[in-house]
């Protein structure tokens, strides 16, 4: 079967199953491992001869830049192949899918190699600044990713898919993994940690990028890689772990986004991590109306600047037009309960509408809030939110003699003023996370999704739907009030523009809910990592600045295409994935009409 | 209109219905219908389709606000609201089901006891022991809902899910979790084989043996003759006849309502004639078996599977 040569024209069902470039498995094999064997040793070797292209790619013996990026990938292509032999240590690496991840990471070391060798191109201006070691590095991405696409496939007994982009769709599908041995529990919370020691190295490392190609390589390793990772089963592995440990998955990543400022030396990154926060913690919000209560709410974004407004008006600062200084906390209560009686005069009148119109009026209630605040300002209405020059000078904040305006040293480590409030504003994401949890899981929650999923049915089951619809939305405003008291701080001043329906600054209302839908409606991880995704693509790649929103746009679609559940998908969506798996699972009692009878009679 | 009040003062009236009218526009859907339901007893509510029975239902539970007339339960007017009149203790489900399909067959269950706890959102939030005991206690009552309408091995699953039948079973379960004492059921058995039909006729039964008054509407006329202790049939909006059984089955208008009048002399006339005997010998036999019916109320327990061969006793 697999010496059939690959034709066109595919109509013998045994030759769509064949993989799509014709070899003998031992050799496709073994031509991936040569391959990426060949790319990581290019890694090494000189990429370019000048150093004007950034990250120094002209050292022999010591890879740099987005040469690390090849290694690595290149790395882990070289494992998952060798783990297809089935060599003993290295067989975990693929539970679900052996062959499929060889594809993908094949695949993304072709991706880095050759957009570091394009990048190299157009920067200095011709093929000729490539060196050999380039050139090794990419012939064997070439030959490592000719290999992948050689190897069997991973799903057996589908039906024959027929044209190109439907066969390739094919070679990357996998099974799903068994059940897993049973680790000890010492190992299994070690596994936790160690992951979420990997993935704040990974976030602090994309933070650090510098230089726009470095980001985009490693979007590209990143992306691939985790599709590669996805497909061999480890991903759902390790939600399975996370699932049974979930106090310790919870504080391992609480401890992981800890360690993040200590990771920083540089206070523009740091501000950029407790930007991220902001922007997370406010998703997650949202996520409370849009992803349990289902309403969407497009002017969510107007509940952040109310706290923001609140906040920074009661902080002393002098352009604020009241002469009051109240201390942080009562600021952040203040800033969350006027953003809350906002979000009931806005919910009252609108929570009566279902669907698009309830999307329409807080679109329109979005745009009210930030016109009014801009004619708040002495000329066209009365003075107090100084109009478009917003409110200044917000003074740094003082909690129990610890000043979060200057740097702190501890231990050899030194927090920033960002690292500070990244602190302070963890703390908020920790309540907002912790109030998301417990609301969705109790009786509120359940309301919530059966309000979601219909509401007659769920008001014919005695759920008064306009008071929880009601309460969802205070909640949420609430929450984004709360994150508000620290943005008004953190940003020194609060303008009316920053709280627009879609802009280039990350929290408006159109990214947000974006981020909800790109992470995963109803999931707390979902619109952490949206969010963070969202804010960190525009500010590394400042260049596209011009094209953000159409590249924005352009995204969402091919999500919703290929993954419309999300990034993370929510446990009732894992559900569905697992239809097929449910229905094959042999239900103990036959589910006869006799169960019914017997029980009910007795 | 007082013939009712008279009948319903001796016995307790669980739901009583008073001159209910629903206009839509220059419609009238449902016209001055009067009907009471007794504790502990199965009422059947009948009518071609378009009669208004559905109508009826909502204008009940208060999905509708009926534009004239009155609905009380255990003596109280209802409020028109669908979650006020759930809670007071009237359950329903729907004619085309209407589960929460992206939640798990408990959820579900969990949802409908919505109204019979008490745990807010702060509670939930700051997760005290009552409120441990409390979703504790619903979840308790949830899988015993579960086992009684035997979807417990299924309880993780999602509502979309379940095959047809069991979907069915599931709303009646939420529908139970309220703790109405009232349950209308709005066709139930509607495309159901005839085992699942006759296990749902069961099911039924042990409802109406909780102590739980049951109002159903179905086009099955072998199963509702079979369940029910009063049958109402409506027509174009009107309540045609209300009575046992027997005497709705022998009415003649609820046969036209159903078939239509032979008009004088129509070509066939003879076998028109012919399938009038053979339908009132029928009738004979079911007005028979409806005798057993009543007996083996009495005895849900046993089987009813040999019952049907249609044996007097």
């Amino acid at each position: 079967m697999t010496n059939l040569t690959k034709t066109t024209s595919t109509t013998s069902p045994d030759d769509s199953n064949a993989p799509l470039i014709p070899l003998p498995p031992t050799a496709a094999r073994a031509t991936a491992l040569a391959g990426s064997a060949i790319a990581l040793a290019g890694t090494f070797l000189a990429w370019t001869w000048s150093e004007e292209f950034p990250g120094n790619l002209t050292v022999t013996g010591y890879p740099g830049g987005l040469q690390t990026l090849t290694l690595t990938v290149a790395l882990l292509t070289l494992l998952f192949t060798l783990s297809g032999y089935g060599i003993k240590g290295l067989r975990w690496l693929t539970p679900g899918g052996t062959n499929s991840p060889v594809r993908l990471l094949a695949l993304a070391t072709l991706g880095t190699t050759g957009f570091t060798m394009g990048a190299i191109s157009v920067v200095l201006g011709g093929l000729v600044n490539l060196e050999p070691g380039a050139w090794i590095s990419g012939t064997g991405a070439l030959i490592a990713t000719i290999g992948a696409f050689a190897l069997p496939h991973d799903a057996h007994g589908e039906q024959p898919p027929t044209g190109l982009w439907e066969r390739i769709r094919h070679t990357l599908k996998a099974p799903a993994p068994g059940t897993p041995q049973k680790l000890p529990g010492w190992a299994e919370i070690l596994v936790i940690t160690g992951v979420f020691a990997a993935g704040l190295a990974l976030f602090a490392y994309g933070i650090d990028i510098e230089y726009p190609e470095l980001f985009i390589g490693f979007l590209i390793a990143v992306g691939f890689a985790f599709a590669a990772l996805g497909k061999a089963g480890l991903l759902r592995r390790l939600s399975q772990l996370a699932g049974t440990h979930r106090k310790v998955a919870m504080i391992a990543a609480l401890v992981a986004a800890i360690c993040f400022p200590f990771t920083q030396t540089n206070d523009q990154y740091a501000l950029i991590g407790a930007q991220v926060l902001i922007f997370a913690t406010v998703a997650l919000g949202l996520n409370v109306v849009v992803g349990l209560a289902g309403l969407l709410d497009l002017g969510y974004v107007a509940f952040l600047g109310v706290g923001a407004y609140t906040a920074a008006l009661v902080s002393g600062t002098a352009s604020s037009a009241f002469d009051v200084k109240f201390p942080f906390w009562a600021a952040a209560l203040a800033g969350a309960a006027a953003s809350l009686i906002f979000g009931v005069i806005i919910g009252a009148p609108t929570l009566r509408l279902r669907g698009d119109y309830l999307a329409i009026v807080t679109l329109g209630f979005g745009e009210i809030f930030r016109i009014t605040v801009l004619n708040l300002n002495g000329v066209t209405g009365p003075d107090i939110t100084n109009g478009s020059n917003g409110v200044t000078n917000v003074p740094d904040l003082n909690i129990l003699g610890f000043d979060l305006g200057i740097q702190h040293d501890f231990l050899g480590f030194s927090l920033t003023r960002s690292s500070n409030y990244f602190l302070l504003m963890l703390l908020f994401t920790v309540i907002v996370v912790l109030v998301f949890r417990r609301s969705a899981e109790s009786r509120i929650g359940r309301a919530w999704v059966a309000i979601r999923e219909d509401e007659t049915a769920a008001t014919a089951m005695g759920i008064n739907a306009f008071r929880l619809k009601l309460l969802a939305f205070a909640l949420g405003a609430a929450l984004a009030g709360f994150a508000g008291s620290v943005q008004a701080h953190l940003g020194y001043s609060v303008t009316p523009e920053q709280y627009q329906f879609a802009g280039s600054v990350a929290p408006n209302s159109a990214f947000l809910l974006a981020a909800v839908i790109l992470g995963g409606m109803g999931t707390i991880a979902g619109p952490l990592i949206g969010a963070a995704l969202l804010y960190l693509i525009p500010a590394k790649l400042a260049f596209m600045q011009d094209y953000q929103l159409v590249l924005f746009g352009l995204a969402l679609i091919l999500l919703m295409r290929f993954r419309p559940e999300g990034l993370i998908a929510d446990r009732r969506k894992k559900l569905e994935f697992h239809e097929h798996e449910q229905q094959t699972t042999p239900d103990a009692p036959p589910p006869g009409s006799t169960t019914g009878v017997a029980k009910a009679g007795a | 209109m007082n013939t009712m009040t008279t009948t319903t003062a001796t016995t307790t009236a669980v739901l009583d219905a008073s001159g209910v009218t629903m206009r839509f526009g220059g419609l009238t859907a449902v016209r001055n219908v009067d009907l009471t339901v007794n504790a502990g007893e199965i009422v059947g509510l009948i009518g071609p389709n378009g009669a208004g029975k559905t109508t009826f239902f909502n204008c009940l539970t208060g999905l509708y606000i009926p534009t004239e007339g009155k609905v009380s339960y255990k003596g109280t007017v209802l409020p028109p609201k669908p979650h006020l009149v759930t809670q007071a203790g009237i359950a329903r489900t729907f004619q085309n089901i209407r589960l929460f399909s992206n939640m798990t067959v408990l959820e579900n269950v969990l949802v409908g006891r919505h109204t019979r706890t008490k745990e807010g959102l702060f509670s939930a939030l700051l997760r005290g022991p009552g409120f441990k005991k409390a979703e504790q206690a619903s979840h308790a009552r949830a899988m015993e809902l579960l086992e009684f309408t035997g979807l417990a091995h299924k309880a993780k699953h999602l509502a979309r899910n379940l095959p047809y039948g069991e979907q069915r079973k599931l709303e009646i379960a939420r529908a139970l979790a309220s703790d109405p004492g009232l349950l209308l059921l709005d066709e139930p058995t509607a495309g159901m084989n005839p085992q699942e039909t006759r296990a749902a006729e069961e099911l039924v039964f042990a409802i109406r043996d909780m102590g739980i008054a049951v109002l159903v509407i179905e086009h099955d006329m072998r199963f509702i003759f079979n369940l029910s202790d009063r049958v109402a049939c409506l027509v174009q909006g009107e309540k045609l006849v209300e009575g046992t059984p027997q005497v709705v089955q022998a009415d003649e208008r609820v046969v036209a309502a159903y078939l239509g009048t032979p008009f004088e002399g129509a070509p066939g006339a003879e076998e028109a004639a012919e399938v009038q005997a053979a339908e009132d010998h029928a009738a004979e036999d079911h007005a028979a078996e409806d005798q057993t019916t009543e007996d083996d109320a009495d005895a849900p327990s046993t089987t009813r599977t040999n019952r049907t061969e249609g044996d007097t006793p």
